[in-house]
């Protein structure tokens, strides 16, 4: 089977990824869309590793998988803190800065 | 796996990242082994040699006329753009960071405070007067938006502020050098996190309006997130375009490369939206304006005048040494980009009430500007831009300390009306606040005029006279917001309510004067900088 196909289904993970940050309102949800871009990268990587015959596609997931990690942290802990203050994360609530 | 050898590490020309991110590390032991009485003294001692040392560091690095090197296998290029950056980036962050450190206009220091120095304030407050206790602290409670305000131990020293936030900002600025040095897309990838996550912190630790903060937190975080997956992916198609990551190596190949253009294109494209995103330009600024009010000012003052100079810095690397073969190519879809970024940021000013708004919206303005000076891949576009960075960046710094002195009851008064008549109750603040809004509309005799100037004659002289044409009209609409303020603070009578300008501290103090100073010494000799910009070019 060629390996373009998971060229198609990493840009599909991707898009579905891209509009749900879009659309969902809870904020932990939208952030597993993030991730979930983030994954779909990782899946581009490592084809292209394999279409191109190097391996730096693969390091390179490596290093995307520890700094999605390191997202993880921050942003929980931001979603925790605004979570005890407003009892709610939901994206739509937090509207006191606009316009 | 044989025959890979260590790849070979120039210390000399790493030594100022060395000495950041070293003393962050150092920063959070201490965090971690410190009494808490001594704790943000020593701090803040640790952050200010380290910056200085830093900056020590890349001026006789500068000096001393070594060569251009490419280190860490091709990780991080120190060439001329670099160091002038690295340079920039310290010096700006020795004023964020005296901003970040008063305690004279806040008692206690504008962040979140300990909790277990909450916790002794209020054992103590306790053994003192158990009676009042419960409705105080409950109205505090309320007041802060359900947060721990730092407000508890009334009549007695404020708590002092969380001191996390050195180590934060010295990883924050870690990253930034790093960042606009990167020779590598995927270094590039690794220090936009370290830069970001620290900032997504940092603006969540307001100790007043609560709310505000976090939600500013929130979204910048989610918006940031987001914009570096496209990043990413963006590195991910130029990957499997060039088969390395090398922006050297993704110039060579698209000279010529048997693979489809439109794998390169639309990594490009995707790549730039992550770093347009962090120079807050154009139609990707959504963020901008809420995490600037939101925001800590001190950190506002930080990430507005920092954050800028690495964004850019990056973006004219990239430019230049990968995507330079290719600029016929791109560069329409930026002017349209440019374009967009101008009109919005001074069209959307105008509306504004909110100072920290409106300096965002001036903020994505110049940002297009200085997008100008980029897409112009000449030497003369290159020392412009940073030129402009160095200018734009003193002056914000200044320009937000000074915002952070105007306080009403409930800390900050930002709104615009609260200004009104300053320049009678405070002379000195609003002629400094009348001289930084004069330098950001691009005066002669300040910093703004300098640079923008040679921005736009970079810009002339690269055939972009159209651009330089809606350029000059943006600037005189913006010019109408910044006058507005310089009006509404002379010519109108005080709010009998109006709020109090506060005497900053030695530390606001020196920062502002500082942000003052150079402003006004770069609009009236700017031959020294401009020289030392003239004739740097990239390596690669």
């Amino acid at each position: 089977m060629s390996p373009t196909i998971y060229l198609l289904l990493s840009a599909l993970l991707f898009a579905i990824g891209a509009v749900g940050v879009l659309v969902r309102r809870n904020a932990i949800v939208v952030f597993m869309c993030i991730e979930l871009m983030l994954n779909a990268v990782n899946l581009t990587l490592v084809t292209f590793s394999r279409i191109n015959g190097s391996l730096g596609g693969q390091i390179m997931a490596f290093f995307v998988m520890v700094v999605a990690a390191a997202e993880v942290v921050v942003g929980l802990s931001i979603i925790m803190a605004i979570f005890r203050t407003r009892r709610t994360t939901s994206v739509d609530d937090a509207n006191l800065l606009k316009y | 796996m044989t025959g890979q050898a260590f790849p070979s590490v120039d210390y000399g020309a790493l030594a100022p990242v060395l000495i950041v991110l070293g003393g962050a590390c150092v920063s959070v032991l201490l965090e971690a082994l410190l009494p808490l009485r001594v704790r943000g003294r020593t701090q803040l001692g640790l952050t200010l040699t380290v910056v200085a040392a830093a900056l020590v560091a890349v001026i006789v690095r500068a000096t001393s006329g070594a060569a251009p090197v490419s280190t860490l296998a091709g990780a991080l290029a120190v060439d001329g753009p670099a160091l002038f950056l690295w340079g920039t980036l310290l010096a700006l962050a020795v004023p964020s960071v005296l901003l970040l450190a008063d305690r004279s206009v806040e008692p206690g220091g504008a962040f979140l405070a300990d909790p277990v120095a909450l916790g002794e304030a209020e054992a103590a407050e306790q053994r003192v007067a158990v009676g009042a206790r419960a409705g105080g602290s409950s109205s505090a409670r309320s007041s802060g938006g359900g947060g721990r305000t730092g407000r508890s131990a009334r009549g007695q020293t404020p708590v002092e502020s969380q001191s996390e936030i050195y180590a934060l900002v010295l990883f924050a600025l870690g990253g930034m050098l790093v960042f606009c040095a990167s020779d590598d897309l995927l270094t590039m990838f690794v220090a936009l996190e370290v830069l970001s996550l620290p900032l997504y912190l940092l603006c969540g630790l307001a100790r007043r309006r609560r709310l505000m903060s976090q939600e500013s937190a929130v979204k910048y975080f989610l918006l940031g997130a987001f914009s570096s997956a496209f990043f990413l992916y963006g590195l991910a198609l130029l990957y499997g375009y060039a088969d390395s990551v090398k922006l050297s190596d993704i110039s060579l190949a698209a000279a010529g490369s048997l693979r489809p253009d439109s794998l390169l294109f639309a990594g490009l494209a995707l790549l730039v939206v992550g770093l347009l995103f962090k120079a807050s330009v154009g139609p990707f600024h959504t963020w901008t304006p809420d995490v600037y009010q939101g925001a800590p000012t001190s950190v506002t003052a930080f990430m507005a005048a920092c954050t800028k100079v690495a964004a850019f810095g990056a973006i004219l690397r990239v430019f230049t040494v990968a995507f330079g073969s290719t600029v016929w190519e791109w560069r329409g879809v930026l002017w349209v980009v440019a374009i967009a970024s101008m009109v919005i940021g001074a069209v959307l000013g105008l509306t504004q009430t909110d100072v920290k708004r409106m300096i965002a919206y001036s903020s994505v303005a110049h940002a297009g500007f200085l997008l100008l000076g980029a897409m112009a891949i000449t030497p003369q576009g290159l020392s412009a831009t940073l030129f402009y960075l160095l200018a734009y960046g003193f002056t914000t710094v200044a320009l937000f300390g000074l915002v952070s002195l105007v306080r009403g009851p409930d800390g900050e008064a930002t709104h615009l009306s609260a200004w009104a008549g300053l320049g009678k109750r405070a002379p000195v603040v609003a002629a400094a606040v009348t001289f930084l809004m004069l330098a950001l509309a691009g005066i002669p005799l300040t910093s703004g005029f300098t640079a923008k100037f040679a921005v736009f004659a970079a810009a002339l002289a690269d055939g972009m006279a159209p651009l330089v044409i809606v350029a000059l009209v943006v600037s005189a609409v913006a010019a109408f917001f910044y006058l507005r303020l310089i009006v509404l603070m002379y010519f109108s009578e005080p709010a009998a309510d109006g709020p109090t300008v506060s005497v900053p501290g030695p530390f606001t103090t020196v920062a502002i004067t500082l942000g003052v100073v150079v402003t006004l010494l770069l609009g009236v000799v700017p031959t020294a900088v401009l020289g030392w910009a003239d004739g740097l070019s990239f390596l690669g």
